[in-house]
């Protein structure tokens, strides 16, 4: 369908521009900490970020600069230079375009700030233990470990107090590493924003419940930059509560994200970077939107365990329960609350050869949803970062056959 | 009505036209570097052989990679629908199909009405395709036509890992060097075949009766090597090659 430019513009989203001003502004601070007296703090993207904000530390993402380099097609590149360095292909592709850009200072930012210490949390995989280690020795740095143990179901007493005394090194390490003392009170309001940040993220998201949605997951995937980052912060806070305003404008004034929303799909796994326009269009040619994926809510998908009154204590908990450090079987039923919660008529499976702990289980994952749920699933197969991976006509041929079984169900 | 269905493969084109469940005739030639002009081409030859009139046939559905530059057909689909629809048109009874054409493999699983229920297709690897087999026979001086009867000769298939097209292809030229004899080799082929096909099938379940469709259907020794991985019998039927053009042919039957 030819949309006008007037249609076009109804769909675009304000924010976006804010947004891309706020993130510029977050790598230009990062950038120049080194001459501002402030310090910089590489960290995982799922390891706990407040206590950095509390110190007045820059936390930086090497994964959201994956992202970035992945969006910017220069994934590959980057990645054949750290194999060129030796590493394996078989390795993440963030770890890869992280990796052989450090030396170089490569991708569209023109590498990372330096670090002055390092945050690895292996709450999202095993890989960045080794990858930080790497990174440790490169730029000669401390790193500090935070060990979270895998919860296939619940999480127990002794697990609670493994993770929260990892808590008081972490805080002992960046008292030693700032030469400050910890503030406890703004701890308390630092917890009070992150939390309110992920609330208003759940809110954004949640908008895709209506019908046509006025959001879809590769929106998601590019608002999701502020929680991931700046999680904590007073300015997440409000440049969400003004996308929520202007999704509700849209609520209002029936504006769909895809321009004829007739099919409904839930997202499983990290994007393809490379490829967001691509499998945007091609999903939107078959009137079919990806309203909501299980990626972006991994972001506000352990708040339920956080209490506001004790932040420190229960984010313990929290960043230890979150949806990469969960059993098959948990990840599954939070699969089959989307489905319901959107209203999807198929599954979209990413395998994503970079993210292990994502896609080893997607198999089992798929069953239990035809099994329980009826709804046809389709899996793309690609590295996130790494478009060397890609074979267009081959998903081309799987995207437009799941769509033809849908429109095959639906009619 | 008559209704056409054109599939352009990696390797070869096909097209059949169908009229009121009857198939009146279908014609395979290879694709060569213009999909466009080979589908064409095999259309026309197929008319021509059938002595009709382009005008008579009511609506054409194109399928295979080559799907979108039919520039004569009414509508596209892919081959994974095209191959659902030509085996239950043959046989209402099949609820799963095992196609293995030039550059991929596939499974599906099919309802009573011949609508696909689920599928899966191979990873961006040759092994386990026409193209691998291809491979082997240039390696081993054996013509393809040749491999299934050869292999049926084989009393010790050998082990052929399936990892890789050109690995293997490394492991044939060993096997050969050390004297091996062909028909045990390309029993070994086969297995691998089947191997890796099965693996992949069982993904999504099969469910009985199975067809086995797609160009690699004709190799005899890859049809046995998967009944006896699958432990069950395998349906093909002469039209196993051009089942995705039938299948897209009934398809345009049912256009609006």
């Amino acid at each position: 369908m030819i949309q006008t430019d007037e249609e076009k513009k109804k769909r675009k989203f304000k924010s976006a521009g804010k947004m891309r001003d706020i993130m510029f502004q977050y790598y230009i601070d990062a950038k120049s900490a080194e001459s501002n007296g402030k310090k910089v703090a590489w960290i995982t993207s799922g390891g706990p970020v407040e206590p950095l904000i509390v110190m007045d530390v820059i936390p930086v993402y090497p994964e959201n600069h994956g992202a970035m380099i992945g969006a910017s097609h220069m994934g590959g590149d980057l990645c054949e230079k750290a194999e060129a360095m030796g590493y394996s292909g078989d390795l993440c592709s963030y770890a890869r375009a992280d990796i052989g850009c450090a030396p170089v200072n490569g991708g569209p930012i023109s590498g990372l700030p330096r670090p002055d210490m390092l945050i690895c949390c292996n709450n999202i995989c095993g890989t960045v233990l080794k990858w930080y280690e790497v990174q440790a020795r490169y730029f000669n740095v401390p790193l500090f470990i935070f060990d979270t143990p895998f919860c296939h179901t619940g999480f127990g007493d002794e697990a609670r107090k493994y993770v929260r005394r990892q808590m008081e090194e972490y805080i002992s390490f960046l008292e030693h590493a700032c030469g400050k003392r910890f503030d406890f009170d703004k701890s308390m309001e630092v917890g009070r924003l992150s939390l309110a940040g992920q609330r208003l993220w759940q809110e954004v998201l949640d908008a895709a419940a209506q019908k046509p949605s006025p959001i879809t997951a590769f929106d998601a995937f590019f608002f999701l930059a502020l929680i991931v980052t700046l999680r904590g912060t007073q300015t997440v806070v409000d440049f969400y509560t003004e996308l929520l305003e202007e999704m509700k404008e849209k609520v209002d004034l029936g504006v769909s994200a895809v321009p004829q929303e007739r099919y409904r799909l839930l997202w499983d796994n990290l994007p393809v970077w490379y490829r967001l326009k691509w499998l945007s269009d091609k999903f939107a040619s078959h009137d079919a939107c990806l309203v909501a994926d299980t990626y972006t809510t991994a972001w506000c998908g352990s708040m339920k365990y956080i209490d506001e009154n004790n932040f420190i204590d229960s984010m313990a908990e929290a960043y230890t329960r979150i949806y990469l450090n969960i059993g098959i079987d948990e990840m599954a039923k939070t699969v089959f609350e989307m489905i319901d919660k959107y209203n999807v008529d198929g599954l979209v499976m990413h395998s994503n050869r970079s993210c292990k702990p994502y896609s080893l289980g997607q198999y089992d994952i798929q069953r239990m949803v035809q099994e329980k749920k009826g709804i046809p699933c389709m899996m793309i197969e690609s590295h996130m970062v790494d478009e060397r991976s890609f074979s267009e006509s081959q998903i081309a041929t799987r995207i437009d056959a799941f769509m033809e079984i849908i429109k095959q169900r639906k009619s | 009505m008559k209704t056409a269905g054109i599939d352009i493969g990696s390797i070869t084109a096909k097209a059949a036209i169908v009229e009121d469940g009857r198939i009146l005739g279908t014609k395979v030639a290879f694709t060569g570097y213009n999909a466009s002009l080979a589908g064409r081409s095999v259309y026309e030859r197929l008319l021509d052989e059938l002595g009709m009139d382009a005008s008579s046939v009511m609506k054409i559905i194109s399928t295979g990679y080559g799907r979108n530059s039919v520039d004569f057909a009414d509508k596209s689909m892919t081959e994974i629908i095209c191959h659902g629809a030509g085996a239950h048109f043959i046989n209402p009874e099949v609820r799963s199909i095992i196609d293995i054409g030039g550059q991929d493999s596939k499974a599906l699983v099919v309802d009573k009405d011949g609508k696909v229920k689920d599928f899966v297709m191979n990873d961006k690897c040759a092994a386990g395709t026409g193209r691998f087999l291809e491979v082997m026979a240039r390696a081993l001086e054996v013509n393809l036509d040749d491999f299934g009867a050869l292999s049926l000769r084989s009393e010790s298939p050998s082990k052929i890992s399936s990892i890789c097209t050109v690995f293997a292809e490394s492991e044939v030229i060993s096997l050969i060097s050390k004297g091996e004899v062909r028909e045990n080799i390309i029993a070994g082929i086969h297995d691998s075949v089947a191997s890796r096909v099965f693996a992949m099938a069982q993904r999504i379940g099969l469910s009985q009766p199975i067809m086995m469709t797609g160009g690699v259907a004709k190799n005899i020794g890859v049809v046995k090597a998967l009944e006896k991985k699958i432990g069950s019998p395998v349906e093909v039927n002469d039209y196993a090659q051009v089942n995705g053009a039938i299948g897209a042919a009934v398809l345009a039957g049912k256009m609006g």
